[in-house]
């Protein structure tokens, strides 16, 4: 395991307190990364951080203008800077599923909000901050969470896998933009999970053939530490 | 000269002047920065995020209004933030300028300010009645949570509207510990870096609390710049020493990079990577022992900013860029247009060409 260790690796995480979000939290804590987790509702951040107490739990709505900031300085104040992003939170758009024909403009509008202008905002707003991480060792590195939705075009998804398509598509181009300043920005699919978000979006799924989101954790975890090396040994000699 | 009077955070649309080592003085667009480095230059920036260090609250004691600017504090690290020196304005907002704002209430040790969810204690005064230290009460994450939503960015009457955090973000900001943004560095954008690489010039970052640029008093005004921490990562003192080693020149974005840079090499001339506090006053008088050029907005003669230029050459010299600058309509302060003023004498003394190899370096104890 030693060479999977993210000791100190300094992570933020956004939709922490259910899901995946929540699953990477103890995950990443367990192998000793230092994690900012960002989520709406405060009683859900005070009730995360009692389960995992050296994560610093962060109040805010990634898909508000206004709130971007605000989390962007509370991550960076708690760890001193930011070598990973993991763009979790998400939204399914209007529930129950429904055609694109029957879906408000407005609520395609929240799914793009949190599913795709939110990360653009936050990624923005900590580019320096990974930019820096990438100078002093050589490696850092946005996660945005994906979904099968996002390549392959299912009824009744169309707003959430539009915002997914369009994000998967963003990952890819800033990817190209950045590889040169030792930024990797990546776009994620973890499989069909039992979680809320999962529940809401098909209430009749059998849970015994979907996959723990602490699987998934896991498999982000290794990718993490495979992607990171050079930032962890940094971390480590400095 | 005007002051640029509404925010922008990038190169595009602001001009630069420059003066080169004989003092000549030529006319630019900031986008253009790029082509004034040559091959094996070092661009070493400030990579320090705006805090909103401006907080509107009540005096307990008279409950009356005030204004809070943190101003200070004795080290960067983010779980390091219950005590600040602030400078406190009476009742108003940025819109009155400075030096018409009223004194606060007169504060004594002990008293307790109410601002937004913070809770703050007078510590001591400093010597003004404006100045004082203070402590802010709760646990680091806490103290943040209150600076990030109940702050607003400091800011002057020269901008009429109301700024954004992001207003005062540069685009290569990281760990939030400025006080008033490192303003210089809206000279860079993503693309100018890019431009930047691709001539073969080399990029590096140090972080310094830069501090605030006025606090409406004169007496206080001239304590200004306040002691200000910085960190130097090691891959930035690397550069610069195997820079300096190849005889290119190392061109420091902003007075705040210029400041740090000759106070890490106040020792032996070398800079060493780690943390300090800069003390140090840059002037006419000042032997600069790393840094060769400068880029830093346009100020008035007199402020600190100008001053600091006056190491880098003659009067004469920066008197004639002035004089460009005022006949060419350029604007001051910090959303204004830029010099490149590169320090007298300097000139390429080595082969520039070969690529640059990271050296091992030992942090100094």
């Amino acid at each position: 395991m030693t060479d999977q260790t993210l000791q100190d690796l300094r992570v933020a995480i956004t939709g922490g307190t259910s899901g995946l979000g929540r699953g990477l939290v103890g995950e990443l804590v367990e192998r000793g990364a230092r994690v900012a987790f960002v989520a709406r509702h405060r009683d859900d951040v005070q009730r995360t951080m009692l389960d995992f107490p050296t994560a610093i739990g962060i109040v805010g709505d990634v898909s508000r203008k206004e709130d971007v900031h605000p989390i962007a300085i509370q991550i960076l104040g708690a760890l001193d800077g930011l070598d990973v992003l993991v763009n979790n939170a998400s939204s399914l758009g209007p529930v129950p599923l429904r055609p694109l024909a029957d879906t408000a403009c407005e609520d395609l509008e929240l799914a793009l909000a949190t599913n795709l202008i939110g990360p653009f905002r936050l990624t923005k707003a900590l580019l320096g901050a990974l930019a820096g991480s990438a100078r002093a060792g050589g490696g850092a590195l946005v996660v945005n969470i994906s979904s099968d939705a996002a390549v392959t075009p299912y009824e009744n998804w169309g707003a959430y896998g539009a915002s997914k398509a369009a994000l998967r598509h963003l990952s890819h181009i800033w990817d190209a933009e950045l590889a040169a300043e030792g930024i990797r920005i990546v776009s994620v699919d973890p499989g069909d999970m039992d979680t809320p978000l999962h529940t809401a979006a098909v209430p009749d799924a059998d849970p015994s053939t979907l996959k723990r989101p602490e699987t998934a954790a896991r498999e982000i975890a290794r990718l993490l530490a495979e992607m990171t090396r050079g930032s962890v040994l940094a971390e480590v000699g400095r | 000269m005007k002051a640029a009077a509404t925010s922008r955070q990038g190169p595009r649309g602001a001009r630069l002047l420059s003066v080169d080592e004989h003092g000549t003085v030529a006319h630019h667009l900031a986008i253009d920065l790029p082509v004034l480095l040559h091959r094996g230059d070092l661009v070493v920036a400030n990579d320090a995020a705006t805090m909103p260090a401006s907080l509107h609250g009540l005096h307990l004691p008279t409950g009356r209004p005030l204004e809070v600017r943190l101003a200070a504090r004795r080290s960067l690290a983010g779980r390091d933030v219950a005590r600040f020196t602030a400078v406190v304005l009476g009742a108003g907002d940025y819109l009155t300028p400075t030096e018409h704002r009223p004194l606060p209430p007169r504060l004594k040790p002990g008293d307790q300010l109410s601002l937004g969810r913070l809770q703050a204690t007078v510590l001591d005064l400093l010597g003004h009645p404006r100045l004082v230290e203070l402590r802010l009460s709760g646990a680091s994450e806490e103290i943040w949570e209150g600076i990030a939503r109940h702050g607003r960015p400091i800011q002057y009457a020269y901008v009429p509207e109301p700024l954004a955090i992001w207003d005062t973000w540069t685009s290569i900001a990281g760990r939030p510990v400025a006080f008033e943004a490192p303003s210089a560095g809206f000279a860079l954008d993503w693309a100018t870096l890019r431009a930047m690489r691709s001539r073969g010039v080399h990029f590096a970052t140090i972080t310094h609390a830069a501090g605030i640029s006025s606090t409406g008093d004169p007496d206080l005004d001239a304590l200004l710049p306040f002691d200000e921490p910085y960190e130097i990562p090691h891959s930035t003192a690397a550069l610069i020493q195997e820079t300096t080693h190849r005889g290119g020149r190392i061109v420091a974005v902003g007075t705040t990079v210029v400041r740090a840079l000759e106070h890490a090499a106040r020792g032996d001339g070398w800079v060493w990577p780690g943390t300090g506090i800069a003390t140090n006053r840059i002037t006419s008088a000042t032997n600069l022992r790393v840094v060769d050029a400068i880029v830093s907005g346009l100020h008035e003669r007199g402020s600190s900013h100008y001053e600091l230029l006056r190491a880098f050459h003659t009067d004469r010299a920066l008197e004639r860029m002035t004089e460009h600058a005022e006949a060419s309509g350029y604007m001051a302060h910090e959303f204004g247009d830029a010099v490149f003023v590169v320090a007298r004498g300097v000139r390429l003394k080595a082969d520039t060409t070969i690529e640059i190899r990271l050296p091992e370096m030992r942090a100094s104890a």
